[in-house]
């Protein structure tokens, strides 16, 4: 990983066995690219995101990676800032990786660039705000 | 089919402003094909907008959300024990596994040791639930296709599972039995003879349901050879599970990184090569004749032991003891009205659900209500594929291929 793009990762921990890489935001796609290809991560489980409103930076986006041969899992994860440009997209890397960002894009409101088809998934189109921010009630009227 | 119009005609008003600009422009035998919401062979409200070429479909583009309940974000009003009655409602055909998946999620964050007689019982009982949800989808399968009387000996079958759930957790569907720590409730007395019951007859229901489907001509017919997708994209597109399976592929999470002392019990992971609809059959049959074996061995080989773990700040304590000692009474009162604390940290737990990778993102700030559950749920995954999976094919195959994936619309929109 180091050899690849000593840059690109800003950190790492091993908490309860499982080994988690912050990734700088700009390089996320490079870096993907280079796990599947290179590495045999050739699965994404999942993308989803934390909000750690009022923090900052705001949100995180959390990746996880599957690597059958080596039967390892790992988790890559950006720090974005609320106000930070959009992403880059993994599609480009795994087509698996298109609801995911949907989802994020959706319930989060974070932007991804080169995405296919950016639209809402879950929530109707014409609906206002992104549900699993932490500013958004669970019950009574949005504000 | 609820509703078809013909493009010249102009498309139904409710297809999406922007889906409608993507249509490429439809030549006169063009036609779009709304299925669903309501559909009864979507199993739930999967709506997937069809574009055709006489009988073939050239566009696929499905649309999920109909059945979003909002569940991640309940998980932030509820402590890390009450949330467990949430799992149940994403995937109401497999409530056990889960409770099972989040519940193994948290005592990962706790580093909770779990007793060896709570660890067979979830094993078991999982197993069970796996029986259920296969159960279910093989009824209705075959509904689908028009084999009729299949579902009736599954149900049949189904309902004897349900019996066995009530009596552990007096639920039928959304049993909550498992919880953070152990089990909710003892095991009633008695269980070893009636879950001896079910499982003894069970293997020859396994041959009834062959009897009826895997010599028949038209089910054979139905099925052989259609729903085909290579390995390659189905693990781009993020499919898991039989799927997976049937396609060559050995991968079972209970083999490649067991939990819950899955690690102990003797059983094969059934693969085929074939990649179609009847393969997808053949390994969920064969699933469930694994799952009955694996039931039998919990059954018979249940150590002796307490059905909870022993922490004192996390798992309620005894009822009789709740009564007479002020101490058991103060931590009751602590965990009811507050929940228990976890460590802060993220845990990614994953168990192989009856349709796949089910995998529970937990990420705690230390207190006692989780701050983020994520759960990445086998149908979601799956679904995905379906463009790829229907598009070239024929309609009537759209049927038996999305059939095939066992999807649960409340597993896929949470």
């Amino acid at each position: 990983m180091e050899a690849f793009d000593s840059d690109a990762v800003l950190g790492g921990a091993i908490f309860r066995g499982e080994l988690t890489l912050e990734i700088a935001p700009a390089k996320i796609a490079s870096v993907c690219g280079f796990l599947k290809y290179d590495q045999q991560y050739v699965r994404i489980s999942s993308v989803t995101a934390v909000d750690w409103y009022p923090r900052q930076p705001r949100f995180e986006l959390v990746y996880h990676l599957h690597s059958i041969e080596r039967k390892e899992r790992l988790r890559l994860k950006c720090k974005l800032p609320a106000d930070a440009p959009p992403i880059e997209s993994v599609t480009g890397v795994w087509r698996g990786a298109n609801w995911y960002e949907r989802e994020v894009f959706d319930l989060f409101g974070i932007e991804f660039t080169g995405h296919p088809d950016l639209r809402r998934i879950m929530m109707p189109d014409d609906w206002t705000g992104h549900p699993l921010r932490k500013d958004y009630p669970v019950t009574g009227p949005r504000v | 089919m609820n509703e078809t119009r013909d493009v010249e005609t102009g498309l139904p008003p409710e297809v999406d402003a922007d889906l409608e600009a993507a249509q490429p422009q439809p030549g006169p035998r063009r036609m779009v094909l709304n299925m669903g919401p309501q559909h009864p062979s979507t199993h739930g409200v999967l709506r997937l907008v069809i574009e055709l070429d006489g009988e073939t479909v050239v566009r696929c583009i499905p649309e999920i959300g109909y059945l979003h309940t909002g569940i991640e974000k309940e998980f932030e009003v509820k402590t890390y024990q009450q949330a467990v009655t949430l799992t149940d409602r994403v995937d109401y055909l497999a409530p056990m596994s889960n409770n099972f998946g989040y519940a193994l999620a948290v005592e990962k964050l706790l580093e909770l040791e779990i007793p060896p007689k709570a660890q067979w019982m979830r094993v078991m009982l999982v197993e069970l639930t796996r029986l259920n949800s296969h159960l279910v989808w093989l009824g209705t399968h075959a509904l689908d296709i028009g084999a009729m009387s299949v579902f009736l000996y599954c149900f049949r079958e189904r309902e004897e599972i349900l019996k066995l759930f009530e009596m552990f957790s007096g639920q039928r569907m959304m049993t909550s039995y498992i919880r953070i720590g152990g089990l909710a409730l003892e095991p009633p007395r008695g269980w070893q003879q009636r879950v001896k019951k079910v499982i003894d007859a069970f293997p020859s229901r396994i041959d009834e349901y062959e009897n009826l489907l895997t010599n028949n001509p038209i089910w054979i017919g139905r099925t052989r050879g259609v729903g085909h997708i290579t390995l390659e994209d189905m693990l781009d597109l993020g499919i898991t599970g039989p799927m997976l399976r049937a396609a060559g592929l050995k991968i079972d999470a209970r083999k490649d990184a067991p939990y819950s002392s899955y690690e102990k019990f003797d059983f094969e992971v059934p693969t085929r090569t074939e990649n179609d609809v009847f393969a997808r059959y053949q390994i969920r049959i064969e699933e469930m004749r694994q799952s009955t074996k694996i039931v039998r061995q919990a059954m018979d080989g249940m150590p002796e032991g307490p059905w909870k773990a022993a922490d004192q700040h996390v798992v309620l304590p005894d009822r009789e003891k709740m009564k007479t000692q002020m101490e058991a009474l103060i931590y009751h009162f602590k965990i009811v009205t507050e929940g228990f604390r976890v460590p802060a940290g993220e845990v990614y737990q994953v168990i192989e659900s009856p349709r796949g990778e089910l995998g529970y993102y937990v990420v705690s700030d230390g207190t006692g209500i989780p701050y983020r559950v994520h759960m990445r749920t086998p149908s979601f995954g799956n679904l995905q594929a379906t463009s790829k999976l229907v598009e070239g094919t024929l309609i009537a195959d759209v049927i038996a291929s999305i059939g095939s994936m066992d999807f649960v619309l409340g597993d896929t929109d949470r």
